[in-house]
């Protein structure tokens, strides 16, 4: 059995062990609920408290502005339906992009069915969005734009300060899915200038269970989960204390690790697409070619299909992910490749790496010494490659 | 190591029987497209009514080129009409099972063997006239 690999920490990251060393009191002794208000839950109280303080240093907010939630889904969710219900009377036009993120996208479908209407953004084939179309879409009626710093599934770098400021200058509130950016590029709220933004702790080597989101003070929000006063009655339900203290143990270390793991992300993944483009025939690289991720590629390769790519990379050990319609539950291509009309045939036989902080040069020569055979020898089984061999070498 | 398919699928996805192309084949059927993100290839040769040799090109996931590979399996040393009674319940039946997403891909797979087998009919009747 080969050595495994993980190339897809767009899927999720390992815990850092300071990360589970934090957690583990809160997962033996000190077992108390923070409502009690006897010594146990004092402490448990005490702990997600400081945790919020880390999360707050990290994104450069108060930690009144943080809510803890079960995920980035939740997040979403909530900011979405929140502020949407909050402020209906106000209007009820919402804003967002075609390559959200399902937990944005999916609430909008909910909120199109309530009487809310929606407009989505198109984006251009690096899956960059343009101000300008942001311009033309704002009404009257807009109440909340939603649009991701980074898209997960091909890392393209959004324009969000240039955006932030056409909503500022309207009165609209300006919401982003920051889940695929905290802990791979820095992330400071008042740069950015956005209103709301969503994050999730799996993202940057801290538990699952776990996200937050970010509300800047003065904005309402209509609760999802309603009944304790927990989270200052936004967000009800015994807090998750061991994940709570993993997510602030994880923002605290991926504050002053951020640095050098961005430098090693991009050399790592600077070497990836320079040796995976040069050494295997017609491949692509899907998504913005500099403002990008760091550690990320999303490659389509010509004639062959993705989970096939990733059965035969497993065999190796090697784990990835792929935006085909075969890895999808829904049987249906990416709906971020579709967006930024990547050819069908190509979306299906799009891979994507993610690198993480755990990844060596190693890991990338071992991808490399499997790679190119895998797609040669899923390129020899293809009627697309046929057929495209006999076209160019038929006679004339 | 865990996997999403059962051992028969991942040995005939690893070593898939049968891959190539039948430079004079008696019958081609192609289905699928790239939307859907399976698109198999069959083809057939056809000697006294048997089909004495199969071969399949697919793009498409580990189901698709197990399902596809499998199909020419069942059909090489068969008379036509026997062939033309293989079912896609078969076909997954014959690996294993299949997980019940992939059971399209068997569909898929009956669907290229009758594309295939039309295509021979076709070319019959025009050497007939």
């Amino acid at each position: 059995m080969n050595k495994k690999i993980y190339f897809d920490h767009l899927a999720t990251t390992s815990l850092h062990p300071e990360v589970k060393q934090a957690m583990l009191p809160y997962l033996e002794e000190r077992f108390g609920n923070p409502s009690s208000l006897h010594y146990f839950g004092l402490e448990a109280r005490k702990a997600i408290e400081e945790a919020r303080q880390k999360v707050a240093a990290m994104l450069e907010v108060l930690p009144e502005e943080i809510i803890f939630t079960s995920s980035g889904a939740e997040s979403n969710n909530l900011a979405i339906k929140g502020v949407a219900l909050a402020y209906q009377k106000k209007g009820k036009h919402i804003i967002a992009s075609q390559i959200e993120h399902f937990s944005i996208l999916h609430p909008l479908k909910t909120l199109g069915k309530w009487g809310f209407r929606v407009t989505r953004l198109p984006v251009n084939k690096y899956g960059l969005i343009d101000p300008q179309e942001l311009v033309k879409a704002i009404t009257e009626d807009t109440i909340l734009v939603s649009i991701m710093i980074a898209n997960g599934e091909i890392g393209t770098i959004e324009p969000i300060m240039e955006m932030s400021r056409i909503t500022r200058e309207r009165g609209v509130y300006f919401h982003t899915d920051a889940v695929a950016a905290v802990g791979r590029i820095p992330v400071n709220i008042s740069q950015l200038g956005v209103d709301l933004l969503s994050l999730s702790a799996h993202q940057f080597y801290g538990p699952k269970g776990v996200g937050a989101l970010v509300v800047r003070k003065g904005i309402r929000l209509i609760p999802l989960i309603e009944g304790g006063i927990q989270e200052e009655g936004r967000r009800a339900g015994t807090e998750n204390v061991p994940a709570i203290v993993g997510m602030g143990k994880a923002a605290q270390i991926i504050q002053q690790e951020l640095p050098s793991l961005m430098e090693k992300l991009k050399s790592l993944g600077d070497c990836l697409v320079e040796n995976i483009t040069s050494r295997i025939p017609e491949v692509y690289l899907n998504g913005h070619p500099t403002l990008r991720l760091p550690g990320y590629a999303n490659f389509s390769f010509k004639y062959v299909e993705g989970e096939s790519i990733l059965l035969l990379l497993n065999q190796q050990g090697i784990a990835a992910a792929s935006g085909s319609a075969c890895t999808s539950r829904a049987l249906k291509a990416s709906h971020v490749l579709t967006a930024m009309g990547i050819d069908p045939a190509l979306a299906q036989g799009s891979i994507l790496f993610t690198l993480g902080r755990g990844n060596t040069p190693e890991d990338i020569d071992r991808l490399l010494e499997v790679l190119p055979s895998i797609v040669d020898r899923l390129r020899k089984m293809s009627p697309l490659y046929e057929d495209e061999r006999k076209s160019t070498h038929s006679p004339l | 190591m865990e996997q999403q398919y059962s051992g028969k699928v991942m040995e005939y996805f690893l070593n898939p029987r049968n891959v190539g192309e039948i430079e004079d084949a008696d019958g081609v059927g192609t289905v699928g497209n790239p939307v859907c993100g399976d698109i198999m290839r069959l083809y057939i040769k056809v000697d006294g009514g048997k089909i004495v040799d199969a071969k399949f090109k697919t793009f498409g996931c580990g189901a698709a080129i197990a399902t596809s590979s499998m199909v020419t399996e069942m059909i090489k040393g068969k008379p036509i009409d026997e062939a033309l009674k293989i079912t896609n319940e078969a076909v997954a039946e014959a690996l294993g099972g299949l997980p019940k997403i992939k059971m399209h891909c068997s569909v898929l797979a009956e669907q290229a063997l009758k594309a295939a087998l039309d295509d021979y009919y076709h070319r019959q009747k025009k050497s007939d006239k």
